[in-house]
Order: C-alpha cells, then sequence, then structure tokens
C-alpha cells in the first residue's frame, strides 16, 4: 500500500464503514428520527435545508476568518513588542494568560452587552480565543534566534530593523505556523461558543444557532447537519494552514521537508 | 611569494594589539588573566588551549562581540589598514547559515547589511569561487554536508574582502579526512590573498600545519603560556604534514600545551 492510500483512504474506508453500520443499525432497529437520523436522512436534510444551513455556515466562516484574523494581527503586534522589550512582555504577560486560562463562555455574556454590533461581539469573543498561540509562538519564535548568527549581524553593525526582517521573522516562523494552525481551530470553536451565548438573545444566525434552535425543536436531523458543516468548517481550516505551513517552509525547515524526501 | 616566511616579522604593521586585556564575567567567573598579544600583517597567528582556557573569549574581545573588563584591544593601532578594505570578518565553530536562504544569499548577507555595498553580485561570485561553491549557489544550507556548509561560511566572511580573519574553531566539528581538505584550502587561500589570520583550534596537528605562529594558552584564568614560531614556507602541503619538521613542531606543541594544562590544573 502506498503512503498516499494509507493517508487518504484508510480514514476514507473507517468513515465509509462507519456510515454504513450507522445506517444500518438505525434502519434495522427502526430507531425514530428524533432521536438518532440515518446518515441517509442527514444527508437530504443537508440538501433541502441547504439555503437555509449555507448562510448559516457563511456566517460562522465569516466570524472565524475575521477573528484569526484579528488574533494573528494582534497576536503578532503584541509579540514583536514583548519582544522589543522584557519590562513589557514582564508586565502584559500575565494578562494574556489570564484571558487565556478564563473560558470564553464566562465572557462572553459581558462582550455581548458591551459591544452593541452582534457580529463585532462574537468576533471579539472568538479573537479572544484564538490568540494565545499567535502571541505566545510568535513571542518564542522571535526569540529562537541562532545566537552565532545574532553576533554576526552585530558584527556587521545590522540595525535593530534589519535584524528584525532578516533573521528574527524568518527564525520565528515555524513557530508562528504551528501556532496559526492551533489558532484556527480555536477561533472556530470561540465563534460556535459565542454563538451559543449570543444565540439566547435570539440575534445571530450562525451554525451554532441552528444547533441550539434545532435542539429545541427536536429536529435532530438539522443539527446532525450543522454539526456535519462545522466540523467540516475545521477540517478545512486545519488543512489550509498546514498548506500554508508547506508553501512557506518548505524549502527549508525539518517539518515540512522531511515529508517529501 | 613573498609572504613565504612572515614568522619573525616584527616590520610589518601591527594588526591587532591586545594590551593587558581582562575578562571576568558577570558571574564572577575569570575567563582572561590580563593578556597581551600583538598579531601583525600577513600573520597566521594560531591559539591553541584546552577547553574553557578563554580562546574563545579571546577571539570574541578582538571582534569587539564582548568587551573587556580591563586592558584594551585595539585592531590596527598605528592607523588604516595598509593593505585591504580593514574590515574584520569572523567564521564562528558551528556554519551558522540562515537556514531560510539558499547559498547565494547567506555569502550575500554581509553586502546585505551594509549600505551601498558595490558589485554585491561580483563579489559574491568570487567568494563563492575561492570556496569552490559556484555550482551550489541556489542550494539550501539542509542539501549541504558539514564540510561544505563550513565553505558556505568561510565564503561569506571572504565577501567583504577583509583584512583581519578571525576563526574560531571552525573545522573542530568535521571529519579527519574533511578537516585535513579545508585545512589544505585555508593554507592557498591565506597564501593568495592579502589576510591576517587569528585562529583557534584545540588541533596541534592543524595548528601546527596552518600557522606562522601559536600561542599556547592555560586555563583559568586564560593567559598566554608560551609562543612557538612554525618556521616553515608556505604554501604547505601533505608533504609538509609527513616532514620530520612538521612531526617535531607537533611534539613541541603537545609537551607544551600539556605543561600549560598542568600549571592551570595545579591551582
Amino acid at each position: 500500500m502506498s503512503r498516499a492510500t494509507l493517508r487518504y483512504g484508510a480514514p476514507f474506508l473507517v468513515g465509509l464503514v462507519v456510515l454504513a453500520l450507522w445506517q444500518a443499525l438505525v434502519t434495522a432497529y427502526d430507531v425514530p428520527s428524533y432521536l438518532v437520523p440515518s446518515p441517509a436522512l442527514i444527508g437530504r436534510t443537508l440538501i433541502t435545508d441547504w439555503p437555509l444551513l449555507s448562510r448559516s455556515l457563511a456566517f460562522t466562516l465569516e466570524i472565524t476568518l475575521l477573528a484569526l484574523a484579528g488574533a494573528v494581527a494582534l497576536g503578532v503586534a503584541l509579540a514583536f513588542v514583548f519582544v522589543q522589550s522584557r519590562v513589557v512582555e514582564a508586565s502584559l504577560f500575565p494578562y494574556a494568560v489570564l484571558l487565556q486560562v478564563t473560558p470564553i463562555v464566562a465572557i462572553a455574556p459581558l462582550i455581548i452587552i458591551w459591544v452593541a454590533d452582534t457580529r463585532a461581539a462574537l468576533v471579539l469573543c472568538a479573537t479572544i480565543v484564538a490568540i494565545f498561540p499567535i502571541i505566545s509562538n510568535s513571542t518564542l519564535g522571535l526569540r529562537s534566534v541562532d545566537p552565532g548568527l545574532l553576533d554576526l549581524f552585530r558584527l556587521h553593525r545590522a540595525s535593530r530593523w534589519q535584524t528584525l526582517l532578516r533573521l528574527r521573522i524568518p527564525s520565528a516562523l515555524p513557530y508562528f505556523f504551528a501556532g496559526l494552525r492551533v489558532s484556527a481551530g480555536l477561533a472556530l470553536i470561540g465563534a460556535v461558543v459565542a454563538e451559543f451565548v449570543a444565540g439566547t438573545g435570539g440575534t445571530a444566525s450562525g451554525l451554532a444557532y441552528q444547533i441550539l434552535l434545532s435542539g429545541l425543536q427536536l429536529n435532530v436531523p438539522r443539527l446532525f447537519a450543522a454539526l456535519f458543516l462545522i466540523a467540516l468548517a475545521g477540517i478545512v481550516l486545519s488543512t489550509l494552514t498546514a498548506w500554508a505551513a508547506k508553501l512557506a517552509l518548505r524549502h527549508w525547515h525539518e517539518s515540512e521537508v522531511a515529508a517529501d524526501e | 611569494m613573498a609572504a613565504a616566511r612572515p614568522g619573525h616579522v616584527t616590520d610589518r604593521p601591527l594588526v591587532v594589539e591586545i594590551d593587558g586585556a581582562e575578562k571576568v564575567f558577570e558571574n564572577g567567573l575569570r575567563a582572561l588573566a590580563p593578556i597581551s598579544l600583538a598579531v601583525r600583517e600577513r600573520e597566521f597567528a594560531t591559539i591553541i588551549g584546552p577547553s574553557g582556557c578563554g580562546k574563545s573569549t579571546l577571539l570574541r574581545l578582538v571582534a569587539s562581540l564582548a568587551t573587556p573588563t580591563a586592558g584594551s584591544v585595539r585592531l590596527w593601532p598605528q592607523g588604516a589598514a595598509a593593505r585591504g578594505s580593514g574590515r574584520v570578518a569572523f567564521v564562528f565553530q558551528s556554519p551558522t547559515l540562515m537556514a531560510w536562504a539558499d547559498v547565494e544569499a547567506n555569502v550575500r548577507l554581509p553586502l546585505d547589511l551594509e549600505d551601498g555595498a558595490a558589485d554585491r553580485a561580483g563579489r559574491v561570485d568570487r567568494a563563492l569561487s575561492l570556496v569552490g561553491l559556484e555550482e551550489f549557489r541556489a542550494a539550501h544550507p539542509r542539501q549541504l554536508s558539514g564540510g561544505m556548509q563550513m565553505r558556505v561560511s568561510i565564503a561569506r566572511a571572504l565577501v567583504t574582502e577583509p583584512s583581519l580573519l578571525l576563526m574560531d574553531e571552525p573545522f573542530g566539528a568535521l571529519d579527519e579526512i574533511t578537516r585535513a581538505r579545508l585545512d589544505r584550502e585555508l593554507a592557498d587561500l591565506w597564501t593568495r590573498e592579502a589576510l591576517t589570520i587569528l585562529f583557534v583550534t584545540h588541533s596541534i596537528y592543524e595548528a601546527a600545519f596552518l600557522s606562522t605562529r601559536v600561542l599556547v594558552m592555560s586555563s583559568r584564568p586564560g593567559r598566554i603560556f608560551a609562543e612557538v614560531a612554525i618556521d616553515a614556507p608556505h604554501p604547505r602541503d601533505e608533504a609538509f604534514r609527513g616532514s620530520e619538521r612538521y612531526a617535531g613542531y607537533c611534539a613541541k606543541l603537545t609537551d607544551l600545551l600539556s605543561a600549560a594544562a598542568d600549571s592551570g590544573s595545579a591551582k
């Protein structure tokens, strides 16, 4: 078996077997669809409810991507500041940790009350969830510079700016991309959790809101369909960030070159 | 060529003048006792000594990568370099290359860091040809062997056409055969270029093969224990390595080095 067959074929086969088993059991025991819908029914619901679900998917994706962009911009900016000054880092880093360890469900109601625009409130919540890996990984990366190269830059009287651009940023890239991958997943989780909290106010229309509503209405097939779309969004995001890392690092970094040689 | 026997030439201009330089680290460790040392133009001066004797520290002082706690380190104290650019280049223990950049970009780095360096492409070409790496300009460091990476590192040092080349155990991590070849190439390079080299190694054989003068250091705190002029003509080749004269120098350096180590540990 080739490596590609193993990597993609094997999980696909497992999925197929599970779905077939699921379908067979539901049919055999005549399980009502408001408890466990069959995969076929979920598939049909995906198609019939697509106008509604696609809008929700777009909304959730929008929140997720905006939050990820915000986390990257703000997180990288903070990392730069931290690296320039130990005092600033020592003063601010504990608060970044505080934000990280406080569950977003606990903060979200406050943010939703304070920020009038629901969409902005959701993005803010998801950004808070997603930002920490970007901050910590970028800071670590910007500091993880070969001391010999740092000496070389000093020897040639490189400016702070040159050292940042030509040495610190490239050195930080592998760390940054590892953080980005974690953050992308967290941004989606943050978006979904925030929607759940905001959804009780009845204003949002993302996938999480569909799940909440479907649960209340016992429309379990639609609940499963929405769940499927969230999972799919997560997989796509993770794959995209992995590709981005590969594209940026394939020529030189061990993490990305080992795979194709 | 004329520079064949520069061993005892004291009328050449000073390149490095170290006057009572001392280094005590912040943690109180005394790395260097007051050291005085002069290196003159076209010398190939080598410092050998046991591990931790402060040879690297001494080299860092000369490169201004560290400052002496007392005393002074001056380059070209008699005025501008008579020959060459008056630049200093450093070759580190490990190749210290930028993994994300190809060979050409790595070699060009010192020129890129300088504002308005002229004829970058030409100088990079020349540096690459000096170490025989023209064909590998597009390769990334990870694709090269340890010896080739070290060559890139040397090309990067040569690209600024330095007058003083500082080398901190550059071939220490290489296998014996590669090391011997690079030693030979370095000896050639020194003969052809207007270079003054201050070299650090813990290999007696390398020191005896390359140098015009060897300084033996003892440790804790580091100081110059003895000095040996290697009075053999350049360019040196494998015949010199097989000669009795070379064996004599190696034996002498071995004795001095163990005496230096004893003097250090006796304290």
